[in-house]
């Protein structure tokens, strides 16, 4: 018991290295707050253009979307961090962990918001056109307030995913949560600073995956 | 264009490397259905006590629940791998990545199993004990059975993501599809090691995808 404490809670190196988590801490954070924004923006922009229902763009749609919810988002990250400098591309590490998050988290927030917009019976849209409002103001007045009560779950869903996934950094070295933690271990021969981030992430992420059940259980009890 | 096709798919690399890729692959399966196998198992137990809606057993199985959804993969492999050996327990990367993997995919096939089964009107619990069948027997015969057809599209791309996760036993050295590619791109200077992992991937998964959506156009969202 003596050596698990000294080992996995020891307070006096976790005194020691908690700057270092907490720098961390913050560039998780900074990437959370630059890719969810991204990745939601580029994900309504293509889920609208979806909606116009043009044929050949939907096809070139559907297939950016399902490619890259088959593609590991390491193997994203590995390729835009190893790869794209083989064809003078070189990216600085936070740019490049930003386009590979964003691109693949892109591709789920599309399909959460295409899913919305055609839960919305097709008629909505004909009466909406039918009294003069565009196609995009239908969509921004009349489909999308509708369809966001429904796609909440899926949406709070993929930020959960998305912070999640922040962690990828630390295998192309961005300083993130992770990636301080693993080095404070091996400065300090310790676990705990391995502990105190897994603490740190479950503090940030319990309360959403709290919310989720939540709303999941209310559309449930809704329908 | 010459560079691109020179950097991202080179006939000699891939003759060279295309063998030790195609083994990394198999691993990679492997790893997936064990981890995949392990998920559903525990999940269908776990799903299966909580339905005795005993409260303190239900508490227990929240909380495994809500930590393996909460943290990062990447978080519980790194801490198993890591953090074990200080207390004595050495683990193998192919063993630390399974059973981090198998508790977070239990961890889901629990909690989409429940929802579906809650989803099962209780006039089907009534119904089937009123036939004279026990509670463990309606369970298996008339509500799982239901819950299982609901849950079909969430788990499928619960599939998708622990297959995509496999990826991350790259970082604890097992020898599977990525660690493989990275090894042989490091080795060759030049990248179609990666290209071949990824099409590997895409062949692996793509069909998944385009089969969840497939699903979801049948299993839609009630038009009211």
């Amino acid at each position: 018991m003596q050596a698990f404490l000294a080992n996995f809670f020891n307070l006096d190196i976790l005194a020691v290295v908690w700057p270092q988590l907490l720098a961390g801490l913050f560039v998780t954070l900074k990437l959370t707050l630059v890719v969810v924004p991204l990745g939601m923006s580029a994900g309504l922009l293509i889920a609208c253009a979806h909606s116009f229902r043009k044929r050949a763009l939907n096809f070139a749609l559907i297939s950016y979307v399902d490619f890259f919810r088959a593609f590991p988002p390491l193997v994203l990250l590995v390729f835009v961090y190893y790869a794209l400098p083989f064809v003078g591309i070189e990216l600085e590490t936070f740019s490049a962990v930003v386009l590979a998050l964003t691109i693949n988290t892109s591709s789920f927030f599309a399909e959460v918001f295409r899913a919305g917009i055609e839960s919305i019976p097709r008629g909505q849209i004909e009466a909406s056109r039918s009294t003069g409002l565009s196609h995009t103001q239908t969509l921004r007045s009349v489909i999308l307030p509708q369809a966001v009560r429904r796609m909440m779950p899926d949406v709070v869903s993929n930020v959960l995913e998305t912070i999640k996934l922040t962690s990828l950094a630390s295998v192309v070295t961005l300083p993130e949560l992770l990636r301080m933690a693993r080095m404070a271990q091996g400065n300090t021969f310790n676990a705990t600073p391995l502990i105190a981030a897994a603490l740190i992430y479950l503090a940030l992420l319990w309360p959403i995956v709290r919310l989720l059940s939540r709303m999941e259980k209310e559309q449930m009890a809704a329908h | 264009m010459n560079t691109i096709v020179d950097n991202f798919l080179n006939p000699e690399i891939l003759v060279k490397y295309g063998p030790s890729i195609a083994i990394g692959m198999l691993e990679t399966v492997r790893l997936s259905v064990l981890v995949l196998a392990t998920g559903f198992f525990f999940g269908l137990v776990m799903a299966s006590i909580r339905a005795f809606r005993n409260r303190y057993v239900n508490f227990f199985i929240v909380v495994f629940a809500d930590i393996f959804r909460a943290l990062p993969p990447l978080v519980l492999i790194v801490v198993m791998y890591f953090g074990l050996p200080m207390l004595g327990v050495r683990l193998s990367g192919f063993a630390v990545a399974w059973i981090t993997l198998g508790c977070v995919m239990t961890a889901f096939t629990e909690e989409v199993l429940w929802a579906g089964m809650k989803s099962i009107p209780k006039g089907q619990w009534d119904a089937a004990r009123s036939t004279g069948l026990t509670f463990t027997e309606s369970l298996a015969f008339v509500i799982l059975p239901q819950a299982v057809r609901i849950v079909v599209p969430p788990l499928t791309s619960r599939v998708v993501a622990t297959v995509k996760n496999t990826a991350l036993a790259s970082t604890v050295a097992v020898p599977e599809m990525l660690s493989r590619a990275g090894e042989a791109l490091a080795e060759g200077a030049n990248t179609t090691p990666l290209t071949m992992a990824a099409v590997g991937y895409l062949v692996l998964l793509l069909p998944l995808v385009i089969f969840t959506r497939h699903l979801e156009k049948r299993y839609a969202w009630s038009v009211h």
